[in-house]
C-alpha cells in the first residue's frame, strides 16, 4: 500500500542545531500513526515540515503520490492537511466562531457577500456550535465569547474541533490531550476514533503512553532527529516504547 | 492489568448533563466591567458625553449650539482622518509615526503637480493619493518582509518623507487665492454647507463616512477579522491560516491612502498647500487612538473609540478656549486622559470579567 503522506530524507537545521537529520516518514491511508520521542528529538520539527509551518532544507514530502512543497500552513491546509498545534494557534481576543473560521470565513450569499464581502455570522456560529456539540464541549455557554475566557481544556477542544471540521486528507494533532482533564481527553480520543472511522488518517504526537497505545495503529519512534523505528503497539509494551525512544534499549531492526 | 489502569472507563457512566452554574450577581461594577470588555468604545463615549454635558452646563449656548458643536467636527477632521489610519496600524500591534508626514507630502504632491507641471487637478489629486499609498505600502513591506520593528521603520520614514517634502517643495507655500482661482478641486474637502446653523464641510462628512466604513470592514469582513488576529498574536494567526504579511502590508498601504486623503482635507482646511503644516499629526493621532481605548499592544479596541477620542480632544480644546482658560490646561488635561485611558485599558484586560 502506498503511503498517503510520505517524507523522505528531511533535513532541517536551525543555525548549528540539527532538528531533523535525513528523516523518513510514512502515513498510511486510514491509520492512526502516533509519533513519540523524547523532548528535543525533533517531533515538532517533523510535524512542522510536513504541515508547511517550516520549509525543510532538504528532502521531499509526497501527498497522495504527488510531490508537494508547502511554504506556509495555508498551502498545507488547502491541500487538506489540518494541524492542531501545541500552542493551539488561536487569537485570544477573538470569539470561538471567529477562531474556528479564521482564514476560511463564510461570506453571506448574494450581493452582500459578493460586493460588501459581509461575513455570514449566523452560518459560522451555527456550524461552530454543531462541531463543539459533536465533541461534547457543551460546557461552552456562548459561542461568541472570547477564547481567552475559556479554560485550557476548552481551548484545546475548540482547536481539535476546528481541525476535525475542516481536515479532509490528514489531521495532525500535536499533544491534543496534554492540557485536558480525564473526561475531556476521553472525548478527544473518541473523536480521534470517529475521525478515523470516516477514513481520514491521523498523526498523533503524544507523551501519554496509555493514550498512544490505545488508539495508534502504528507508532513512529523518533530519536535524535530521525525515525528510529516503527512498531506495532500490539507487539510491544509501553516500557519497550519508552526504552526505544530514550535509547535504553536497542531498536528492532525490521520496521 | 491492575484496576487503576482502567480509571477512564468510569467516565462513561458519569453525569452527562451540562454543567450549569447559578449566575452569581456581579454587582454594578462587575456588569460595567463586562460591558466594557465586550464594547471597548464605551469608555470614550461616556467621557465624550460627560465632557459635552459639563461644558454645555458651564458655558451654556456659547458651547451648546449647532455652530460650536460642528466647529469641533471641523477642527478635528484632519486628526480624525489620520487617527483612523493610525487605528488600523495600532490594531496590528504596530505604530505609524509617519502619518503626518505622508499627509503633508501628499498635499504637496497634489499642489505641485497642479501648479508646477500643469496637470489637471483631478489627476494631481489621484497622484497624491497614489503617492501616499505607495509610502504606506513601503512601510508595510519593510515591516512585514524585512521584519523591522514598526516604530523604527516609521520613525525613519517620518524623517525621510518630511525632508523629501521640504526638498521637493523648496519650502514654498502655494497660496490660497491661487488655488481657489486655478484649481478649486484641491480645496473641495473644505467646501461648506449649512444645515440649520450647523456647518459641515466635505472633509467632516468624509471623516464620518470613513469611520463608519472602517467600523463595518473591521467587524464584518474577513480582512477586518484578520487585522485583529494579526495584532492579537501574529504567530497564531499565521498558523491558523491568515496571510500575515499581506495583511500587514495592506494595512500600512491603506493607512497611507487614508493619510493622503487627510492631506487633501488639509488643503481644504487651511486653504493653501504648505509643506510646514501638519507637524503634530502623528502625536495627535496617537493621542486620539489611545484616548479612544485601542490597546497599543494590538488586537483590541474599535475604530469608533478612536473617533470619540478625537472628539474628546476637540471638545476639551474648544470648551477650555471658550471658557478663557490658558491653552496649556488643554494639554495638561489631555495628558491626564491619556494615562487614565491606558489605566482603564489594563483594567478591562483583566479576563475575569
Amino acid at each position: 500500500m502506498e503511503p498517503i503522506l510520505k517524507g523522505r530524507g528531511l533535513v532541517k537545521r536551525y543555525g548549528r542545531v540539527t532538528a531533523l537529520d535525513h528523516c523518513d516518514f510514512d502515513l498510511m491511508p486510514g491509520e492512526i500513526l502516533a509519533v513519540i520521542g523524547d523532548n528535543g528529538a525533533g517531533k515538532s520539527s517533523l510535524i512542522k515540515a510536513v504541515s508547511g509551518a517550516v520549509v525543510p532544507d532538504e528532502g521531499t514530502v509526497t501527498l497522495e503520490g504527488k510531490d508537494v512543497r508547502f511554504t506556509s500552513p495555508i498551502e498545507a491546509r488547502e491541500a487538506g492537511i489540518e494541524t492542531v498545534y501545541q500552542t493551539l494557534a488561536m487569537s485570544p481576543a477573538l470569539s470561538i466562531a471567529d477562531n474556528m473560521f479564521m482564514g476560511r470565513e463564510i461570506r453571506k450569499p448574494g450581493w452582500r457577500g459578493k460586493y460588501l464581502r459581509q461575513l455570514d455570522r449566523a452560518a459560522m456560529e451555527k456550524m461552530a456550535r454543531d462541531k463543539l456539540s459533536e465533541l461534547g464541549l457543551m460546557t461552552i455557554q456562548n459561542i461568541n465569547q472570547a477564547v481567552e475566557t475559556l479554560s485550557g481544556g476548552q481551548r484545546q477542544g475548540v482547536a481539535v474541533a476546528r481541525a476535525a471540521a475542516f481536515g479532509s486528507k490528514v489531521i495532525i494533532l500535536d499533544e491534543p490531550t496534554a492540557a485536558l482533564g480525564v473526561k475531556e481527553s476521553r472525548k478527544v480520543l473518541e473523536l480521534i476514533q470517529d475521525v478515523k472511522s470516516r477514513g481520514i488518517p491521523i498523526i498523533l504526537i503524544s507523551h501519554n503512553m496509555p493514550h498512544v497505545f490505545e488508539v495508534a495503529d502504528r507508532i513512529h519512534v523518533h530519536r535524535l532527529g530521525k525515525r528510529l523505528c516503527v512498531i506495532d503497539p500490539k507487539d510491544y509494551t509501553m516500557s519497550d516504547a519508552v526504552a526505544f525512544m530514550t535509547g535504553a534499549k536497542e531498536a528492532p531492526r525490521a520496521a | 492489568m491492575p484496576q487503576s489502569d482502567n480509571y477512564e472507563t468510569v467516565v462513561g457512566s458519569a453525569n452527562s448533563e451540562i454543567a450549569s452554574f447559578e449566575t452569581h450577581e456581579k454587582g454594578f461594577i462587575g456588569k460595567f466591567h463586562h460591558a466594557l470588555h465586550t464594547t471597548p468604545a464605551l469608555v470614550p463615549l461616556i467621557v465624550l458625553l460627560a465632557a459635552i454635558v459639563v461644558f454645555g452646563l458651564a458655558l451654556g449656548s456659547r458651547f451648546f449650539s449647532p455652530f460650536a458643536l460642528t466647529l469641533i467636527l471641523q477642527q478635528v477632521q484632519i486628526v480624525g482622518i489620520v487617527a483612523a489610519a493610525q487605528s488600523l496600524v495600532i490594531l496590528t500591534a504596530g505604530i505609524d509615526l509617519s502619518v503626518g508626514a505622508i499627509a503633508v507630502i501628499s498635499s504637496v504632491v497634489m499642489g505641485q503637480f497642479t501648479f508646477r507641471y500643469g496637470l489637471p487637478p483631478s489627476v494631481a489629486v489621484v497622484c497624491g493619493l497614489a503617492f501616499g499609498t505607495a509610502i504606506g505600502a513601503l512601510n508595510g513591506w519593510l515591516i512585514a518582509r524585512m521584519k523591522l520593528p514598526p516604530f523604527i521603520v516609521t520613525l525613519g520614514m517620518w524623517q525621510i518623507v518630511l525632508a523629501a517634502n521640504f526638498l521637493y517643495s523648496q519650502n514654498e507655500t502655494i497660496r490660497s487665492q491661487e488655488i481657489a482661482e486655478q484649481a478649486p478641486l484641491l480645496q473641495l474637502m473644505g467646501a461648506k454647507f449649512n444645515i440649520g446653523g450647523a456647518v459641515f464641510t466635505f472633509g467632516v462628512v468624509f471623516m464620518v463616512l470613513l469611520v463608519l466604513i472602517l467600523a463595518y470592514v473591521l467587524k464584518h469582513t474577513a480582512w477586518g477579522r484578520h487585522v485583529y488576529a494579526v495584532g492579537d498574536d501574529p504567530e497564531a494567526a499565521e498558523l491558523s491560516g491568515v496571510n500575515v504579511k499581506m495583511t500587514l502590508i495592506s494595512v500600512y498601504a491603506l493607512a497611507g491612502l487614508i493619510c493622503a486623503f487627510a492631506g487633501w482635507a488639509l488643503i481644504g482646511r487651511i486653504g493653501s498647500v504648505s509643506p510646514t503644516s501638519g507637524q503634530l499629526l502623528n502625536i495627535e493621532s496617537i493621542t486620539a487612538v489611545v484616548i479612544g481605548g485601542i490597546s497599543l499592544f494590538g488586537g483590541r479596541g474599535s475604530i469608533l473609540g478612536t473617533f470619540f477620542g478625537a472628539l474628546i480632544v476637540g471638545v476639551f480644546t474648544l470648551g477650555l478656549r471658550l471658557a478663557g482658560a490658558d491653552a496649556q490646561w488643554t494639554f495638561l488635561l489631555i495628558g491626564v486622559l491619556i494615562i487614565a485611558a491606558v489605566a482603564v485599558d489594563q483594567w478591562i484586560r483583566k479576563v475575569a470579567a
